[in-house]
């Protein structure tokens, strides 16, 4: 079963680097945009959270946060995309792709909010009254103050994070989606070698991994110059 | 009234069942100096925190220029009310000159940016508080993170920081409690000059022998209560209560 390993995963590479081309790119950008997007979401969820007014919006707003983490959280992420892309958007003709960046930011999102809440919290209390006390509103402060240190905080969470969505994102050939995965399967079909195309598949995603853990080295360096 | 700045009526601060401030009374008028003193615990804190809506008062009213504290206003007013922390509390993700500009920045007229206007209106701000740094011997610190400070200087930064949006009065919180030894005299030195200024200023601290030189009025407070006030003569060399004249062979052995 292992004979000539080595040759067979270059002949595979090779006579299918087009198609494979294609599928890691689709990996990447549903990594990439569903992470943006995640972030956005999460931060709007965790100035709603951090809001400290107990008006009745700001109550509204926290019973919206608590109830969106609660399910994006409690259930699979497979499962929050095949309802999003077969129950919802899928009917409506939206692009498979489009429906996995959003199905990966929505879930993305509700961890990146957790993460976002804990960072805000650390930030030490007496920044915010600095804030207050310079006539800067609740927002304004956040802005200004609070957020960018947040962000700055959470970076090594949210490197995780970004990881632990590449990897997810290996499940997004369910709703016919070629990324890496699916183009490996789809190679193994046609083949029927299933020893290398997999072997393969398991080793591009550590390569993967361990360029955005360089990456994310990297960014830390530059962002804690100053020490923190 | 019309003169005072500041104006504490029937101040009453609980948390929970604890009474911090029962019943305080201040007037500030303009360009006094006010230095309150009392014994750790005694709610000084507290009653300096609630003249800029830092803690909100259980009852009793706070006025600034004859007007009202409310939740609406109290942003807008904030801005002409300086408060310098124990801690500084500088902002660690902008550098001094950053910090100084932000709030001036923040609450000036909107500027779509890289405009003609936006430049000038940024250089002009820059300028002025480059100006102000150099006065408070910080000129060669504008590019440095707050962080490479050392405490007498970040101290200096945060009062800078309040003066840049031109305030009509200056609350200070312990302002050298957090500092070595070494580095009060800079900061004092720095607050006297805005006293010699005719800056109305209200200090909460535990340096008795600057508020004797600074203060027009000193005000002794325990266990929330103001228990005597008078000038710094009256309170030094003539205490009535017999509180106030343990507190101060206390502190001044």
């Amino acid at each position: 079963m292992w004979d000539n390993f080595w040759s067979r995963s270059w002949t595979v590479l090779t006579e299918n680097s087009s198609f494979l081309w294609d599928a890691l790119q689709n990996t990447l950008i549903i990594t990439f945009a569903g992470f943006a997007l995640g972030l956005v979401i999460g931060t709007i969820l965790a100035i709603i959270n951090a809001n400290p007014s107990k008006g009745i919006f700001s109550r509204i707003a926290k019973g919206f946060a608590w109830t969106y983490i609660l399910i994006l959280r409690g259930t699979p992420i497979v499962v929050q995309m095949l309802i999003l892309f077969f129950v919802f958007l899928g009917p409506q003709g939206v692009e498979a792709l489009n429906v996995a960046i959003l199905a990966f930011g929505l879930n993305s999102g509700a961890r990146s909010a957790e993460i976002l809440r804990g960072a805000i919290g650390s930030i030490d209390k007496g920044q915010l009254e600095a804030g207050r006390a310079l006539g800067f509103s609740n927002f304004r402060t956040m802005q200004k103050v609070v957020l960018p240190q947040a962000y700055k905080n959470a970076i090594p969470a949210l490197g995780n994070e970004i990881i632990a969505l590449l990897l997810a994102t290996s499940v997004v050939g369910f709703i016919t989606v070629i990324d890496i995965t699916r183009g490996m399967q789809l190679i193994v079909a046609r083949t029927f070698d299933v020893l290398v195309p997999y072997m393969l598949l398991a080793f591009i995603y550590l390569v993967l991994v361990y360029i955005l853990t360089l990456v994310l080295k990297f960014f830390e360096k530059v962002v804690f110059k100053h020490g923190k | 009234m019309e003169n005072n700045v500041i104006e504490v009526k029937n101040l009453v601060k609980k948390f929970g069942k604890l009474t911090v401030l029962d019943d305080v009374c201040i007037d500030v008028k303009k360009g006094e100096v006010i230095a309150i003193i009392g014994s750790s615990g005694s709610g000084k804190s507290t009653l300096i925190r609630c003249m800029n809506g830092l803690e909100t008062s259980t009852s009793g009213d706070v006025l600034f220029n004859g007007e009202l504290l409310t939740k609406g206003n109290i942003n807008k007013k904030r801005q002409k009310i300086g408060f310098v922390f124990q801690s500084f509390n500088l902002f660690p993700n902008m550098n001094v000159l950053k910090n100084v500009t932000v709030a001036p920045k923040t609450h000036g007229k909107f500027q779509f940016p890289f405009t003609q206007k936006w430049k000038k209106a940024k250089q002009e701000l820059n300028e002025k508080a480059l100006e102000m740094l150099e006065k408070f011997g910080l000129g060669d610190k504008a590019k440095e993170n707050p962080n490479n400070l050392s405490g007498g200087q970040k101290q200096r930064v945060a009062i800078v920081r309040a003066l840049m949006s031109d305030p009509e009065i200056m609350l200070f919180d312990e302002p050298t409690s957090a500092l070595d030894p070494e580095m009060v005299k800079e900061v004092l030195d720095a607050i006297k000059s805005l006293a010699d200024k005719g800056m109305t200023m209200v200090i909460v601290t535990h340096e008795m022998k600057f508020a004797k030189s600074v203060a027009d009025k000193i005000i002794y407070i325990d266990k929330g209560k103001i228990i005597e006030s008078g000038t710094p003569e009256q309170i030094f060399n003539n205490p009535q209560c017999e509180r106030l004249k343990e507190f101060l062979s206390k502190i001044l052995d």
